[in-house]
């Protein structure tokens, strides 16, 4: 398994997510650093969560103009497959590898909590092919710009082709605010046309130890893994 | 020349800033006005004096990086120096 994490000036969930990949994969993923132009045939790229550049601009904007972009883009079109967590899903966005838009949570509150996904009937996708249409997860989301939307005829697109990897959902009776930022159709996370780019909200690598609460996205990420490498 | 971009989001698409804005005006008493959008604005200096070509490029700009044409309008505005 050849996994990297690219990190941006601001990022700062790549340890946790450099942790999470080694728990996994028995060794450190290679960093990648915004300013590479060189980079291996890897396995895996991860995008993690944070505030790359301050969030100036917009969120992921500048980051998603960044020398390393095209390392990634190349990376997908040999068939990498690639991962992005939260700002790391704003960037993905922002670069125009991921369709649609993330905007300011609906409530205009940074929100940082556990959230319940529930499995999309997906098309096929390694990050997805462990699971079945309805398995849960409990992960965490901690973001102020998760609101996903897009306009009527790509949210068709995207729910027709399978591509609604997670959506949030409601766990419990009193839970009653299950969507922790407005998206449309409580969309958690997207994925390319080939399946092989993720883009998610929810942070997998904070959940990775029965001391975080759980355990689900050490799950996630070690059925991704196994399935990308095959 | 100063280069001057406003930027504000498309119709439809929810700005919950504008909404809180809305809020406390009303609880101040204002009431003359609807549909509040916020905004941002950019202001770029540039040396050049021919106008179709800054604007050509301040376009250029908005489309590479300062909008994001998905969720956002923006309008370009040359002002001269005097």
């Amino acid at each position: 398994m050849r996994a990297a994490v690219a990190i941006f000036p601001g990022s700062n969930c790549d340890r946790d997510m450099i942790v999470a990949l080694k728990k996994i994969t028995g060794k450190s993923p290679l960093k990648l650093w915004h300013k590479d132009t060189e980079a291996p045939n890897l396995d895996l790229i991860v995008i993690p969560g944070g505030f790359s550049f301050g969030d100036y601009l917009r969120c992921g904007a500048l980051a998603a103009r960044s020398p390393i972009i095209k390392n990634i883009k190349n990376h997908i079109s040999r068939g990498g497959a690639l991962l992005g967590v939260c700002n790391g899903f704003q960037i993905l966005i922002e670069a125009n590898i991921l369709p649609g838009s993330l905007v300011r949570n609906k409530k205009l509150l940074f929100t940082c909590r556990e959230t319940t996904l529930e499995v999309q009937n997906s098309l096929q996708s390694p990050f997805l092919s462990s699971f079945n249409t309805g398995d849960y997860l409990n992960i965490p989301v901690a973001h102020n710009e998760g609101n996903y939307i897009a306009n009527t005829e790509l949210l068709k697109e995207l729910e027709n082709d399978g591509r609604i990897a997670f959506k949030y959902k409601q766990n419990s009776e009193i839970e009653t605010d299950y969507n922790p930022n407005g998206s449309l159709h409580d969309i958690a996370g997207i994925l390319s046309k080939n399946g092989r780019v993720l883009g998610m909200m929810p942070h997998p690598e904070r959940s990775i130890n029965s001391l975080h609460g759980g355990t689900d996205g050490l799950k996630f990420l070690t059925k991704s893994i196994e399935e990308i490498v095959g | 020349m100063k280069v001057i971009v406003n930027i504000s989001l498309k119709e439809g698409v929810l700005d919950p800033e504008g909404q809180a804005i809305d809020n406390t005006l009303r609880n101040l008493g204002f009431n003359n006005f609807n549909n509040i959008r916020t905004g941002k604005q950019i202001i770029l200096n540039i040396d050049k004096v021919n106008d179709n070509e800054v604007l050509k490029e301040a376009d250029k700009m908005c489309q590479e990086l300062l909008v994001n044409t998905v969720i956002e309008n923006y309008h370009i505005n040359i002002i001269k120096d005097k």
